[in-house]
């Protein structure tokens, strides 16, 4: 079973919520997707690590063959070529490797070699193992870094999915595969916004999917009103507890420190467990 | 004019709240929320004015005519996207895997696909006093580097350049293609940073990327006191790295309230309001 965590708005606790829902089962394979900032590593801090170096294809033009014709230019929709002075340019922080140029050139001068992005990261930690993303700084997309990570999800036993914030094509690719999405919201008006925005895209993929409130206050809350309007389904709350807020800021996982944690995760973990096996009864 | 952008790297650590202080501490006559994947700032920064809507079009993205179409696969095969499904014989595009690079057309044989406009998100202006740009990304979509540079653009065009003192950007975390849009032109990035293994971390990779593409950092820690170890592990690291470091601002259960009721935290009177005060008149020294 493949659950995504995600919240739209950054730090409403996906990685805490992800990092412990792994922790707490008896084993499982987590998937760190925000490879722009992961952090999962910096809690379950892995050992037996290996790295694997991520790439994208890049054209690369020979010149003796190039006679200019633009070709590759005028095709390219990303801009990301340009014919200079006699000379043939290409951007690789717009190129999106798509490999159009390669095959419109009538001198099949164009050709590809790999370029290095990110590292997909690879270790243990106790009863989980771990497959964190590091996009490079200045690099511009992550998306084929988490292609890599969701290859190591397991056909059979238990994969989390951390995903990166927001909406758009990073968090679409991170749930493409999921059987159940954690939508984490914090009960705030920006928390509520931005679950919104989470709750519509998961139901355009038609995911089952629930809402787990993190640092809840009171019973009254914007995102406790939002779901009760919109039908969606709260899985649980977890109270704003300054001991765990401390917890997570030492890079500690709560599971592995506290009792009732534990008991709540593993439940969780059982509840979505249930939902999940009692959908598939259904179709 | 200056441009002071906001961001953090980590999520959550408050860009929007102390954008919002920001923008009311310098009476900033113009300002954008950048963050177009999930947009904050409208809540605490009420504009009164009717908003200014603009589809904003992404890429094109392909589509194919099902009685031209002859099967052939060429498509299918040469699409990096995963894009072309074919369903009971029948080829089509998923337009959430297409990113528009229009490598379909060219292998077509039967010149069945073609390029279309397609929406990926709204504009918003809102013009008075002061003005105010925004979007919203539509679901999904990737082209959220173009939007932030559309939004950017929408707000110089709707204001006197060289009568604004200020302009203020509320960012996006993260450190890809939507921050990256952010930071072109911008002449400082103020980072809000929290005391924590993941803020500290995110920090380095932001201050990483910011400084490669040559811009001016500051960084200020939001809630300080939930740990004040790793706050003063962020601070000496500023020191060391000769980064500019702006202020602590104490956590205050105002910052809560505030962006329930719609107000930037500067109106609370709160501690943290009162820390957002000194952050302020140190950036504009700096400014």
């Amino acid at each position: 079973m493949k659950i995504a965590v995600l919240s739209g708005k950054g730090g409403a606790g996906k990685t805490f919520v992800s990092v412990n829902l792994a922790a707490a089962a008896e084993s499982a394979r987590y998937l760190d997707c925000d490879a722009e900032e992961p952090n999962g590593h910096l809690f379950f801090k892995p050992t037996d690590t290996t790295e694997e170096t991520v790439t994208v294809p890049l054209p690369v033009c020979d010149a003796e063959r190039c006679t200019g014709c633009r070709t590759c230019v005028e095709f390219c929709r990303f801009n990301a070529l340009a014919y200079v002075g006699d000379k043939w340019m290409v951007f690789p922080e717009v190129c999106h490797s798509c490999g159009g140029c390669t095959l419109v050139c009538p001198e099949q001068a164009i050709s590809e070699r790999k370029e290095p992005i990110g590292t997909a990261v690879r270790g243990t930690s106790g009863n989980v193992r771990i497959s964190s993303g590091f996009l490079n700084t200045g690099e511009v997309s992550a998306i084929p870094i988490i292609e890599t990570l969701l290859g190591d999800a397991d056909a059979d036993g238990l994969t989390v999915i951390d995903c990166p914030p927001g909406s758009a094509c990073t968090v679409m690719e991170s749930i493409r595969d999921a059987d159940y999405c954690i939508l984490v919201a914090e009960p705030t008006a920006f928390g509520v916004h931005n679950l919104q925005m989470v709750w519509e895209l998961v139901s355009l993929f038609h995911k089952p999917h629930g809402v787990l409130i993190n640092k809840s206050t009171e019973a009254d809350n914007p995102a406790e009103t939002f779901c009760k309007e919109n039908g969606v389904d709260v899985i649980a709350r977890i109270p704003y507890e300054p001991t765990i807020a401390e917890l997570v800021s030492e890079g500690k996982i709560a599971v592995r420190e506290d009792e009732a944690m534990r008991t709540f995760f593993a439940e969780l973990l059982t509840q979505i467990e249930n939902t999940v096996s009692g959908e598939e009864t259904l179709l | 004019m200056k441009k002071l952008l906001i961001l953090s790297g980590k999520g959550g650590t408050g860009k929007t709240t102390v954008a919002g202080a920001l923008i009311d501490l310098f009476r900033a006559k113009a300002y954008a929320d950048c963050d177009v994947d999930a947009p904050n700032l409208h809540l605490i920064i009420r504009p009164t004015e009717e908003a200014k809507t603009t589809e904003f079009y992404g890429m094109d993205k392909a589509e194919i005519n099902p009685d031209l179409c002859v099967s052939c696969d060429a498509c299918r095969t040469h699409c990096r996207f995963h894009a072309v499904e074919v369903q009971d014989g029948t080829y089509r595009i998923d337009p959430y895997a297409c990113e528009g690079c229009a490598v379909c057309t060219a292998v077509c044989p039967a010149d069945a696909v073609s390029m279309k406009p397609a929406g990926s998100g709204e504009l918003y202006l809102y013009e008075g006093e002061r003005v105010f740009s925004t979007a919203r990304l539509s679901m999904g979509s990737g082209n959220s580097g173009k939007l932030v540079t559309a939004v950017k653009q929408q707000l110089y065009a709707a204001i006197d350049t060289a009568a604004t003192e200020i302009v203020v950007l509320d960012g996006s975390p993260g450190i890809g293609c939507p921050v990256i849009a952010s930071m072109s032109g911008a002449d400082f990035v103020l980072i809000v940073t929290e005391p924590s293994v993941s803020g500290f971390s995110d920090l380095k990779r932001i201050l990483a990327t910011a400084h490669g593409f040559g811009v001016k950092t500051g960084v200020c820690i939001n809630r300080y006191d939930v740990n004040e170890a790793q706050s003063d592990a962020i601070e000496s690291f500023c020191q060391n790295e000769g980064i500019a470091f702006l202020g602590r601002i104490p956590y205050d259960p105002n910052a809560v309230r505030a962006v329930n009721e719609g107000i930037p935290i500067t109106k609370t009177g709160g501690e943290a309001a009162k820390a957002m005060k000194k952050i302020s008149l140190t950036l504009s020294a700096m400014l």
